[in-house]
């Protein structure tokens, strides 16, 4: 029983931050098709900014209080840059938007080196983020129940901000049938640029809860990418409801199969599992019923 | 399209027949491969050469795929490693002689050499294994997703997740591939020795070889009817469909000569450079090598060859001296081509041409839907007859 309490755990706790990197994602790659290798810099540079806030604030718990915010901000600029610059001129050729944005990845990894340095850097937890609550005779870190309360909450704020806003309406219609959207008078090209900017700005937030699991270095990016997109892969395109039940299950399943076997069979083993659900349901768990051929 | 040399050669010159045009080309490289470049380089330069064709030989197989197949193929590394450890695990174990193990297993491991490395002690197992198992893998997983209507964007994640396993089963199995060092250190190439000169000038020879053949065999695919059938369904998937064919075996085959292709590529390549290691197969050098591609033209023939071989040799002199302008560099070009130059830099020859031939004589000009293989552009949502406004 407390085995299986564990697994859980482990499973929830990595399948939050597996959520966390994919929410922006998903958003992202639903509305306008664009897969952006970018996304994991946009967290990288969350986490600077975290870095960079604590030689500002001295008490950490502030700073993280303060990161979280500006970490949204600097991520959504940088994608609303990006949108405006890059992407909205091929967001018809998607294939290629993917590889225009690993060379911005590629150029931002650089830039995180030359200005903060290669070696990874730490940031501060905050004082009440130590330690761990006990539940049921277990120890839960209290850094990985933030992490936990922290992507539940982004996932509110984001299906309030779908449902109740005229942003939201406006992304869904567009989500739905960019031209009849389009048609209807809404504005698919500003619609896309907040869309990014919000997507990005998870990014951003997902970078600042990073900080509180480890050392951060310009490579952060890289190393949650993929996984990301493989949530939003087995998710399928939609709602968030997608990329929240695959973070979870993918994140379950991780912890599973690492228990059992090792973290790099666990990770070969996950991919496999991942291409035999395709076999079932190609275009992944929730999907918007069309009569297209796709 | 039944007939492209006829329907695509515009009206005049003989030399610009594509089929000249292309036999010229293989004739010239081979000139240059093997009497230029071995009288004029040094014997260290030839050997970066070699290197470099070795990463040509995956870049001709992207071109199958990705830019005649319109398959986004992000894991390339995978069937590159595969054939690269394979040899690499053959050399080892042929250094450590017969019944021998190699020097790392003693070092991380327990000293007993795994069950299913034995059968690479032979070389025609290894040879046979290089050729069939990346192949073999890639046509698994390709009838695996294209069976399912998997593509786009979802194909080229998922071929990307298999790159990042993979490098990450290498780094976690370090008892039996080495871990983060990979395979290196090797003494002998199917009984050559490796420090001599000659024999390393040998493995250049056959690193040419390879690529020319390569080449050639890419050539005679497109103008097959499998060659019409695989840019048809890179355009038109579902009217393939309609005319009664599988979409999903047309770019199987070009999935599987593509892996093919990459694990010939990185056997050559462990023993030309002496080292295979995770960092030569995992996601970065994975989408790394589509740079040279995508810059050289990714629908032409010989477009991702000269790319690879360009991108390359600009890495290696550039990185160098200025090791981080190197990736802001690979960065930007990675940026300014595909945004501005989809096509790569052999569309400029197209794009030069046909501006001459709207100033002047209207003969010249190609007409746009019915280039050749070598230069239909290569669009993922546009349809044929937008094909001159893309190039």
């Amino acid at each position: 029983m407390d085995a299986l309490f564990s697994q859980l755990f482990a499973g929830l706790s990595l399948g939050s931050v597996l959520l966390l990197a994919a929410l922006g994602l998903a958003l992202t790659f639903g509305q306008m098709g664009v897969i952006n290798m970018a996304h994991g810099e946009f967290m990288m540079a969350g986490a600077y900014t975290a870095f960079v806030l604590q030689t500002f604030i001295p008490d950490a718990g502030v700073s993280l209080l303060v990161a979280l915010p500006v970490g949204f901000v600097v991520g959504g600029l940088l994608g609303l840059l990006l949108e405006v610059t890059l992407i909205s001129r091929m967001y018809r050729r998607p294939l290629d938007t993917l590889l225009v944005t690993f060379g911005v990845a590629l150029v931002l990894q650089q830039l995180a080196r030359d200005v903060f340095g290669a070696p990874n850097v730490d940031v501060r937890a905050p004082a009440w983020l130590s330690g761990a609550v006990p539940v049921l005779g277990m120890n839960l870190p209290k850094t990985r129940l933030f992490i936990l309360a922290l992507a539940i909450a982004c996932v509110v704020a984001l299906s309030l901000v779908l449902r109740m806003t005229s942003l939201g309406r406006r992304i869904r219609a567009t989500v739905q049938n960019r031209d009849l959207a389009e048609t209807s008078g809404v504005s698919t090209r500003a619609t896309d640029r907040l869309t990014f900017f919000v997507g990005s700005g998870v990014a951003g937030v997902a970078g600042v809860a990073l900080t509180l699991l480890g050392s951060i270095g310009p490579t952060l990016g890289t190393n949650y990418i993929v996984d990301a997109f493989l949530v939003v892969v087995v998710g399928g395109i939609g709602q968030l409801k997608g990329a929240v039940i695959a973070a979870f299950s993918l994140g379950i399943l991780q912890a599973t199969f690492e228990y059992s076997t090792t973290a790099s069979l666990a990770k070969v083993l996950l991919f496999v599992v991942i291409v035999a659900f395709l076999q079932v349901r190609p275009q992944g768990l929730v999907s918007v019923r069309t009569r297209s051929l796709a | 399209m039944s007939a492209p040399e006829v329907t695509a050669a515009p009206a005049g010159a003989w030399w610009r027949r594509p089929a000249v045009r292309v036999w010229g080309g293989v004739a010239v490289a081979a000139v240059v491969l093997f009497g230029l470049a071995p009288a004029l380089l040094s014997d260290f330069r030839l050997n970066l050469l070699a290197k470099f064709l070795c990463l040509a030989m995956v870049a001709v197989g992207i071109g199958l795929a990705w830019g005649r197949g319109g398959m986004l193929v992000l894991g390339q590394g995978v069937f590159f490693g595969i054939g690269g450890y394979l040899m690499a695990m053959h050399m080892k174990l042929s250094d450590a002689g017969p019944g021998g193990v190699p020097d790392f297993m003693l070092l991380y491991g327990d000293g007993v050499v795994p069950g299913w490395w034995e059968p690479l002690r032979s070389p025609v197992v290894t040879v046979l294994a290089i050729l069939v198992l990346p192949a073999a893998i890639a046509a698994l997983l390709g009838l695996a997703v294209f069976r399912r209507r998997v593509r786009g964007a979802y194909f080229a994640i998922l071929s990307q997740a298999l790159a990042a396993a993979f490098a990450i089963l290498l780094v976690g199995q370090q008892k039996v591939t080495g871990g983060t060092n990979g395979l290196n250190g090797f003494r002998s190439f199917f009984g050559f020795d490796l420090a001599d000169p000659v024999n390393k000038r040998m493995l250049y020879f056959i690193a040419a070889g390879v690529l020319i053949a390569m080449v050639v065999v890419v050539r005679l695919l497109m103008v097959s009817r499998y060659g019409e059938l695989l840019v048809a369904v890179r355009d038109q998937e579902n009217r393939v469909r309609f005319l009664g064919y599988d979409p999903a075996n047309v770019k199987v085959v070009a999935y599987a000569v593509a892996a093919c292709f990459a694990g010939i590529g990185g056997a050559l390549f462990a023993p030309v450079v002496g080292i295979i290691s995770p960092a030569d197969v995992g996601v970065i050098p994975s989408i790394g090598f589509l740079v040279g591609v995508a810059i050289g033209g990714r629908a032409t023939l010989l477009g991702p060859v000269l790319g690879a071989v360009a991108v390359s040799w600009a890495e290696t002199g550039l990185s160098e001296q200025f090791p981080s302008f190197w990736t802001y560099f690979q960065g930007a070009l990675f940026i300014l081509v595909v945004a501005f130059l989809p096509q790569g830099f052999a569309s400029l020859g197209g794009l030069w041409r046909r501006r001459r031939g709207a100033s002047g004589d209207a003969r010249d000009q190609p007409a746009p839907a019915t280039g050749t293989p070598d230069e239909a552009p290569a669009h993922d949502a546009g349809t044929a007859s937008t094909a001159g406004r893309h190039a």
